[in-house]
């Protein structure tokens, strides 16, 4: 892999993301005929793997059943075999355990390093995941590949997580993982919700300060235009998909965004637009009791669910 | 069939047919009284008690409603479908403590 990374430390991007399921039936019809993604494959403990069109490796959303909704753990690839182990050691010295998950544990998908950020939530590295490509061509590609479902949300885009130790996750995560403060919000002193990228994205992973530990509020799918959301808002209708708030218009990040649910309970996000990072960006701050607007830019205030409904 | 849905908290019925559950019920009978969060099951926010009547439930989460509660009758009003004319009261939710 030749790969360059915007993080000094190598991570690429946002991986996967592992989703706990209820229901397996109506979860894979949603993942699949409601956003549109790409069943891909299954394994013998009742995992399905999806991926978005247009991502180029094997998978980036996975189903699992249980008993209780959320997430699991999120990934991020990483630059190398030769990174994941400098990753290693510096996780290591930073006071994180590390779990170490063989190659092949999810199908496709080479070596997984794991471990739990202050914030109570699991995330893992790895190097390696088989590619598949999108679908068309990588010599005179076309625009889209024929006969997508649904929202054809492009590629899984980034989690918004909530927890108690801001600090210590956004600490992990700027200082071992090399990620960027794109945006935040803070209450005077204290940092109230981290916006982080490792690429010119606005954010490839969030944080909401909150009193519980390892919650999912989202998990935000890429859309192409505005256009396409008022598709998926068609589609969420015609459907009678359970319904959070929007089309409308983030403050933070810029983005357009419709918020409705899985047949599990956890939230999900068509997201297009938002804007771009650089490493010399300044970092873009929205005052606490502006929170309403930084959240809904339209509405200018939350709805009663942003804050307390999680899984 | 349609039943009546009795919030005991306050004083106020609406039908439910056996098919829909209370909480998409009460919003299409434009009643309020049940907090709505994702309305699959998984958020919790719905909690409720049914204080007399028959019904079936869906699979809820089961961090949200323990195996105690569900047979005490502690159930998230989005996976609860009438049999019976029900009575149902709100229950203090485990809503956490907002940090800003």
């Amino acid at each position: 892999m030749n790969a360059r990374a915007m993080s000094t430390k190598g991570v690429l991007r946002p991986g996967h993301v592992q989703i706990r399921a209820l229901d397996m039936d109506t979860m894979v019809k949603h993942y699949r005929d409601n956003l549109g993604l790409l069943e891909m494959d299954k394994d013998d403990s009742g995992r399905v793997y999806f991926k978005g069109w247009d991502e180029f490796d094997k998978f980036s959303v996975v189903i699992r059943p249980a008993d209780e909704a959320g997430m699991d753990f999120m990934a991020f690839k990483v630059n190398g075999e030769e990174c994941l182990k400098q990753l290693e050691k510096d996780l290591t010295t930073h006071g994180v355990a590390l779990e170490q998950l063989p190659a092949g544990e999810l199908k496709g998908c080479g070596r997984r390093v794991r471990f739990t950020a202050p914030t109570g939530h699991v995330f893992e590295l790895y190097a390696d995941k088989e590619q598949v490509g999108n679908g068309i061509p990588e010599n005179n590609p076309d625009c889209c590949p024929d006969e997508l479902k649904g929202m054809k949300a492009m590629r899984f885009d980034h989690c918004l997580l909530y927890g108690d130790d801001l600090d210590g996750t956004v600490e992990l995560f700027r200082e071992v993982l090399g990620f960027n403060l794109a945006e935040q919000v803070t209450d005077g002193d204290v940092q109230v919700a981290a916006f982080l990228t490792v690429s010119n994205k606005a954010h490839d992973v969030a944080f909401i300060r909150h009193a519980e530990k390892g919650k999912l509020h989202h998990i935000s799918f890429f859309m192409e235009s505005w256009e396409s959301l008022l598709h998926a808002a068609d589609l969420i209708s015609r459907r009678n998909i359970t319904h959070d708030i929007g089309p409308t218009r983030h403050g933070l990040t810029r983005g357009t965004t419709i918020y409705f649910f899985d047949p599990s309970g956890n939230r999900n996000e068509t997201y297009a637009g938002g804007s771009t990072y650089y490493p010399d960006s300044p970092v873009m701050n929205w005052d606490a009791d502006q929170l309403g607007k930084a959240i809904f830019y339209h509405d200018r205030e939350l709805n009663e669910r942003f804050l307390s409904v999680l899984t | 069939m349609l039943h009546q849905i009795h919030l005991t908290h306050k004083k106020i019925q609406y039908p439910c047919s056996e098919e829909t559950n209370l909480l998409k019920a009460m919003s299409q009978s434009g009643k309020a009284g049940i907090p709505r969060g994702c309305a699959e099951g998984g958020c919790g926010i719905c909690k409720i008690k049914i204080e007399a009547g028959e019904f079936r439930t869906g699979k809820m989460s089961r961090s949200k409603v323990s195996l105690e509660e569900e047979k005490a009758g502690i159930l998230l009003a989005c996976r609860v479908f009438p049999l019976s004319d029900l009575k149902v009261s709100i229950l203090e939710h485990n809503k956490p403590e907002q940090p800003f």
